[in-house]
């Protein structure tokens, strides 16, 4: 349990995701079984409890510490699990440390009536990082900003395999991953990935380089389709089994009920989970409603109905496509979504094209119905095979131009890492009028690229120039109608948001060019934005 | 018998000895002041005459240049000296180096300033030593129950397996410029890491001073170097400012780590944009602080600078006589900054 306290404590602080790969390998290569497959169940939510609610620690925690002395202390951290793991008066004496597989056994053994009894012994024996780690384990949830893929990448490292091998074996292995771990130190074979309705690795597309693809490659050998805006899933029904995957190999099924109960097939489909309405895409910001809703309820469901637009078919009942061509596996999967005659899966239609001229053309306005919405084209070699990755040539994206907007810079927030000494991330905003009619900046965004380490450091003197509050490490920047500092931000597109005074959110906003030219006055406009969301 | 607060009181310039006419790390200019170390806060420059241990004022002279008292008068640890009837010794007080508490006896009674102390070991300073008294004007920096320090042991341990995980990035530690960045370097010599360490030009002058009282830091050189890599795998010590400052620039990818007891409340280190916090403290924790009021169980316990308001609680429930003294002035993060 300690090195797994350790290893949270340490996460919990890194921001770098490489630094974060690294803690997590280091700790799969020096931790025994069965400890760090349990910890790896955790780490990648396959394991987790709610055996714990916060009543029931403060509970526990008022049995063994004044009140008034636990109030003062909550008030100061601020954090109840944190408290009571610093607060916990130490017990000499106490039973030996538990190792997390003795927690997680003990548990899944014992009845909600024992577990009271179970937290008081183990935060006895536990020291403050150990009772912190045992408190996040107990009440479902690490947040400790490692996601599966991270974890899984970390196991990658650690065997020195691809990624895409581990995605493939992943659903038919178990905790604590004991054959697992002893493929990926050599001292066996690679287990088997054969479960129904295991999770294939996708095959992704690079982004196209305008400049040289379009001169190196023959548009006689792609096919085109639209890229839809939802987010990429793989439909797996097989033998029974019936499984829905994110395309980092996470089980998404349960959040989408609706598409589970469609997936009436034998066979493995690849393609975009949208919100469609009658056969009609409806935009990303309507699709958000249902992403991250762990048990969407019937109101949600009926309103914001799901849907699959396939466009691939690795498994056709038990064959498998992916050895052959686009071409061919197309065919296959017209043929497929043709029998299946479901309201909510459909097929993405191919766009003819004559020549890469004609195709640019296409991009710049697309045809009336659901292209409007689509992010760009997907370009597909007639020969490609389905191959795990991101292989350069047979599959490219060319996504529309960006949205953009002048902006003025508000806030800026130190970095973490290589910039923890830099005002890196900004928020900015535009100008709107009030009721009185006056102008006021409205912060529409954050973002933290887009810029070079030279213009970051121009930018950062900016801030520490024209600084007029501090808030932590966030500074409040000079910005009004006579003065402030105009970023060019590109945005990929924009939803009406709650969460936002301004009302609107952007979606992947970054810098697209810092200008030191123009007056704060002339940026945008909220109006503009608003416009936007019309469209 | 005299009431305490005869002996010793609250004034405006911090706590004030009527019957001896001095005061105790006074916050403001005065003739006579007692000084129980040499922390920004309680060593304040231009009393006419001041009273502390040799190093105490040795650290004054480093801080403020000659001219920072009228004059000076050094006092041995144990040794007592009687001005007005009011008899001052200096006993080692375990906080930095030349730290003391200031026993005051006066008819009869006998009151303790703790100053700012801890109970545990420090490489580089006198441990703390208890003396019985009827007053014990006890510090609260980290007066809270959450604040229990784990060893010093294991929060090296986890800076050196850091330092050994990353060997391509430097790794950048925030400690105050006096007490902590010596212990620290100290302690990382007794874990048996004898690199050079890079210090910020900030702690020179209180390393050599350390170092001329016989505390040895082993291979230190100054973080200048052109070249960013130089610093790779190394590790750095600054003042906390610095760490955050454009000077740590010239580190490759630097992990931000800070010595500190405030570390052990996740936010604290979260807000800092600390990568690495670690948790030493050269102020007693709860359990220092609770342990010693038993120990000494003295008539009444005042209490001072922090939170005063747990400790005031813990001694209702534990049925000691306590106050609390509304002394200004003092820096509530860890002497100084």
């Amino acid at each position: 349990m300690r090195a797994f306290a350790r290893l949270l404590d340490s996460l919990a602080f890194t921001p770098a995701r490489n630094t974060k790969l690294t803690l997590v390998r280091d700790y799969l290569r020096e931790t025994p079984d069965p400890e760090r497959g349990w910890a790896l169940a955790s780490l990648t939510g396959v394991l987790s409890f709610d055996a714990a609610k916060p009543a029931f620690i403060r509970k526990a925690v008022e049995a063994r510490v004044d009140p008034e002395l636990f109030a003062l202390s909550y008030d100061f951290v601020g954090d109840l699990a944190e408290t009571v793991a610093l607060i916990w008066p130490t017990k000499p004496g106490a039973n030996r440390e538990p190792e997390l597989s003795d927690v997680v056994d003990t548990l899944r053994g014992a009845g909600r009536a024992e577990v009271q009894k179970l937290l008081e012994g183990w935060l006895d024996a536990l020291d403050a990082d150990g009772r912190w780690a045992l408190l996040k384990l107990l009440t479902g949830g690490l947040r400790v900003g490692v996601s599966a893929r991270l974890a899984k990448q970390a196991l990658a490292d650690l065997g020195a395999v691809e990624v895409a091998e581990i995605e493939e074996v992943w659903h038919s292995q178990r905790p604590p991953y004991a054959d697992l771990f002893a493929w990926l130190e050599k001292r066996s074979d690679k287990p088997s990935p054969d479960a129904p309705a295991r999770f294939r690795p996708v095959m992704l597309a690079q982004a196209i380089d305008e400049a040289t693809d379009f001169a190196k490659y023959d548009a006689k050998d792609y096919a085109a389709e639209w890229k839809w805006d939802g987010i990429r899933v793989q439909a797996a029904s097989e033998r029974g089994e019936k499984r829905l995957y994110s395309r980092t190999g996470d089980d998404i099924g349960h959040a989408f009920p609706d598409v589970m109960a469609a997936l009436n097939f034998e066979g493995v489909l690849d393609g975009e989970l949208l919100v469609m309405t009658d056969g009609r895409v409806v935009s990303f910001g309507d699709l958000q409603q249902r992403l991250n809703r762990k048990n969407p309820d019937p109101k949600t469901i009926a309103k914001f109905p799901a849907g699959i637009r396939a466009y691939d078919l690795l498994m056709d009942g038990a064959e498998d496509l992916r050895a052959l061509p686009f071409a061919a596996r197309r065919k296959r999967l017209e043929a497929f979504v043709a029998r299946l005659k479901s309201s909510r899966i459909d097929l993405s239609p191919l766009q003819p094209f004559a020549d890469w001229d004609e195709l640019a053309r296409l991009r710049a306005s697309p045809p009336e119905g659901d292209a409007k919405i689509a992010e760009g084209l997907m370009l597909k070699r007639w020969d490609s095979v389905y191959e795990a990755g991101r292989p350069k040539g047979p599959w490219f994206k060319w996504k529309r131009d960006p949205h953009l907007i002048d902006a003025v810079l508000m806030y800026a927030q130190r970095g973490h890492g290589k910039r923890s000494s830099f005002y890196s991330d900004y928020t900015f905003g535009v100008w709107r009028e009030d009721a009185g009619g006056t102008r006021a900046l409205t912060p529409v965004g954050k973002a933290y690229f887009g810029f070079t380490d030279e213009e970051l450091k121009q930018i950062d003197k900016f801030v520490r120039d024209n600084t007029i509050e501090r808030f932590g490490p966030v500074r409040s920047v000079r910005a009004d109608k006579d003065f402030g500092l105009v970023f060019e931000v590109a945005f990929e597109g924009l939803q009406k948001s709650t969460r936002h005074k301004s009302g609107v959110a952007m979606r992947f906003p970054r810098i697209n060019r810092i200008r030191w030219d123009k007056p704060a006055r002339e940026a945008d406009e909220l109006k503009t934005l608003e416009r936007m969301l019309g469209a | 018998m005299p009431r305490y607060d005869q002996l010793l009181c609250p004034g405006p310039a911090g706590l004030y000895c009527p019957p001896g006419d001095f005061h105790i790390d006074p916050v403001r200019a005065v003739d006579r002041a007692v000084i129980t170390h040499g922390h920004a806060d309680h060593a304040r420059a231009g009393h006419g005459k001041v009273l502390a241990t040799r190093e105490t004022l040795a650290i004054m002279e480093a801080r403020y240049g000659e001219d920072y008292a009228g004059a000076t008068q050094v006092l041995k640890y144990r040794e007592a000296v009687t001005h007005k009837g009011v008899t001052v010794s200096l006993v080692p007080a375990g906080h930095v180096l030349g730290s003391a508490q200031a026993v005051v006896t006066w008819k009869g009674t006998t009151m303790v300033v703790s100053g700012d102390y801890k109970r545990r070991r420090d490489p580089t300073c006198a441990p703390f030593e208890p003396v019985p008294c009827d007053v014990f004007i006890s510090e609260a920096t980290f007066g809270l129950p959450v604040f229990r320090h784990p060893p010093d042991g294991d929060e090296i341990a986890k800076l050196l397996k850091s330092v050994a995980q990353f060997p391509e990035r430097s790794h950048l530690i925030g400690a105050y410029a006096l007490g902590k960045a010596q212990r620290l370097i100290c302690l990382l010599r007794e874990a048996g890491y004898d690199k050079t360490i890079y210090v910020h030009g900030a702690l020179e002058k209180l390393n050599a001073l350390y170092e001329s009282f016989g505390v040895d830091l082993g291979p230190l050189s100054p973080a200048t170097s052109s070249k960013k890599q130089d610093f790779a795998g190394a590790v750095i010590v600054a003042p906390p400012a610095a760490t955050q400052d454009r000077w740590s620039r010239r580190f490759p990818d630097p992990v931000v780590c800070f010595a500190s007891g405030w570390m052990r409340v996740r936010a604290r280190a979260r807000q800092g944009g600390v990568e690495l916090p670690l948790i030493l403290s050269d102020h007693a924790d709860w359990d220092e602080l609770t342990a010693t009021a038993r120990e000494l169980k003295p008539d009444e316990l005042w209490i001072t600078h922090g939170e005063e308001e747990a400790l005031l609680r813990w001694a209702a429930l534990n049925g000691q006589t306590a106050r609390a003294l509304s002394l200004v002035g003092y820096d509530a993060n860890e002497g100084e900054t």
